[in-house]
């Protein structure tokens, strides 16, 4: 079927099989290996990328669906210039990541959240919530926390307890 | 792994969704939020070899309150609900408290901006949120097809583990739930042991209390029973007295006497699943005692 999506502001026609989930469209129809794949049945979280804004998971998701929508990955975060995302140098400054298999999807979950409701940083039970969407088998998820307080200028440090 | 092939049909009307599937009826699987379908297609546990995509047709995302012309208000829910339009309350009064605690446990914030209401019923998970909300609280379920329309019970559309009364080339096209009285109390628990899938055991509470004494109690069990099911004996021990700590505690242990035939995964003897759902029983029906006193 013929599709056309927007990706990182990119017009795209593609002609892919129905069962081309968006992740696979993404890295085999346009080469955007930035979105990885972990488990392909919405565990893990690493093929997160934003469709009109939201972050969904790619691999349940069929390219076919998402006719028309505007998609953002991780290779779309950085400024056109290549200035990178504030949370890119967060995850830079406090290790927020070590093999950085999941990196792509952790990004882009929570650069949707900030855009929404950047207070999301400071309500513990909030930001556990979201951060437990992905897996991370390196980090122990604590430097990713304090990579997301600190982009939405909480400053890099542990929320309060709670 | 990928899924097989398949033909893909976006739908443009709820009619159009309805020719489609009855045009191969066995074959044919309807494509909702797609967060338990694709992923069963991506691991060729099903093989639909025709999809029909109700995502592109208009008006299905309903939700409101509507007065009952006989007995009372109730929720309607459209089949393009997705889980997240539960996080905040959508009413008031305890329904929306209920429906948004049982929301916070459910998946993540990704599966809940697609995943929808109807289409977890129809999934019918033995431990999932809304299907034991729906057998708790009463809900009615709608379900159409090109052949015409008919109404069912939760309880009765419920028949076990991944299994509805849904009839091939049937959809499920609104959920209703009754609307609480404001002088209800209400909790949800869950044992789960992870966040990365489906809960072991849940429990859903919700006490309606007049002059002090209860008049309503509504225990719902997930994890269980095969399906999710109401504690009828424990329901019985409190109704009529005040819920008191005593009432509470007898109640809980009648509740775990409830536990038969549970869902053989994930894994979990029935010494234990009687032990956790007394305990979480006694829990719920203590914090819905507290919802209550914290409101009125
Ligand atoms: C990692 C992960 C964790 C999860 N954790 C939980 C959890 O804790 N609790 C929970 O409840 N769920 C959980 N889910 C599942 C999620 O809630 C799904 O959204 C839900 O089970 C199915 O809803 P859907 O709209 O995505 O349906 P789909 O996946 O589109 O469809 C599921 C089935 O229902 C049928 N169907 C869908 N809509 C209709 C309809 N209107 N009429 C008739 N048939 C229909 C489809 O044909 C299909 O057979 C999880 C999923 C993932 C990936
Ligand atoms: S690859 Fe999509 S959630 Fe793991
Ligand atoms: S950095 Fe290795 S999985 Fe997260």
């Amino acid at each position: 079927m013929r599709i056309t999506l927007t990706v990182n502001g990119e017009e795209r026609r593609l002609d892919v099989e129905p069962r081309r989930t968006l992740a696979d469209a993404l890295r085999e129809d346009c080469g955007l290996t930035g979105t990885h794949l972990g488990c392909e049945h919405g565990a893990c979280g690493a093929c997160t990328v934003q469709v009109d804004g939201t972050a969904v998971r790619g691999c349940l998701l069929f390219a076919v669906q998402c006719d028309g929508s505007t998609v953002r990955t991780v290779e779309g975060l950085a400024a056109a210039d290549g200035t990178p995302h504030p949370l890119q140098t967060a995850f830079s400054h406090e290790h927020a990541l070590q093999c950085g298999f999941c990196s792509p999807g952790f990004l882009m979950l929570t650069a949707a959240a900030l855009d929404e409701d950047p207070a999301v940083a400071d309500d513990p039970d909030r930001l556990r919530e979201l951060l437990a969407s992905n897996l991370c088998r390196c980090t122990g998820y604590a430097a990713i926390r304090r990579a997301v307080r600190r982009a939405a200028g909480s400053g890099g440090t542990e929320p309060p307890a709670g | 792994m990928k899924p097989a092939a398949f033909a893909y049909t976006a739908a443009s009307t709820l009619e159009d969704a309805l020719r489609e599937l009855a045009a191969a009826p066995e074959e044919s699987h309807v494509l909702a939020g797609g967060q338990s379908l694709v992923l069963e297609m991506n691991h060729r546990a099903v093989r639909p070899t025709r999809l029909v995509d109700i995502n592109t047709v208009p008006h299905l995302g309903l939700l409101q309150t509507d007065d009952a012309p006989d007995d009372g208000a109730r929720l309607r829910v459209g089949p393009l609900v997705r889980h997240r339009a539960f996080e905040q309350p959508v009413d008031e009064g305890p329904l929306g408290r209920l429906l948004a605690l049982a929301a916070h446990c459910l998946a993540h914030p990704p599966i809940r901006a697609r995943g929808t209401m109807l289409g977890s019923l129809a999934y019918a998970h033995p431990t999932a949120e809304w299907p034991t909300l729906a057998v708790t609280l009463g809900a009615e379920l709608d379900l159409r097809s090109v052949l015409g329309h008919r109404t069912l019970a939760a309880e009765e559309f419920l028949a076990g583990p991944f299994t509805t009364a849904l009839a091939p080339g049937e959809m499920l096209t609104e959920a209703r739930f009754p609307v609480l009285p404001s002088a209800t109390g209400v909790a949800f628990l869950e044992h789960r042991p992870t966040a990365a899938g489906f809960a072991v055991l849940s429990v859903a509470v919700a006490l309606r209390v007049a002059d002090g004494t209860v008049v309503d109690a509504r225990i719902g069990l997930a994890g269980a029973a095969p399906r999710p099911v109401r504690a009828p004996a424990a329901e019985g021990l409190l109704t009529g007295r005040p819920p008191t700590d005593e009432a509470i505690t007898e109640a809980a242990a009648a509740s775990a006497e409830t536990v038969a035939d549970p869902p053989a995964d994930p894994p979990a003897g029935i010494p234990f699943r009687q032990h956790a759902v007394r305990v979480l029983t006694q829990r719920a029906l203590h914090r819905a005692r507290d919802d209550l006193t914290e409101r009125t």
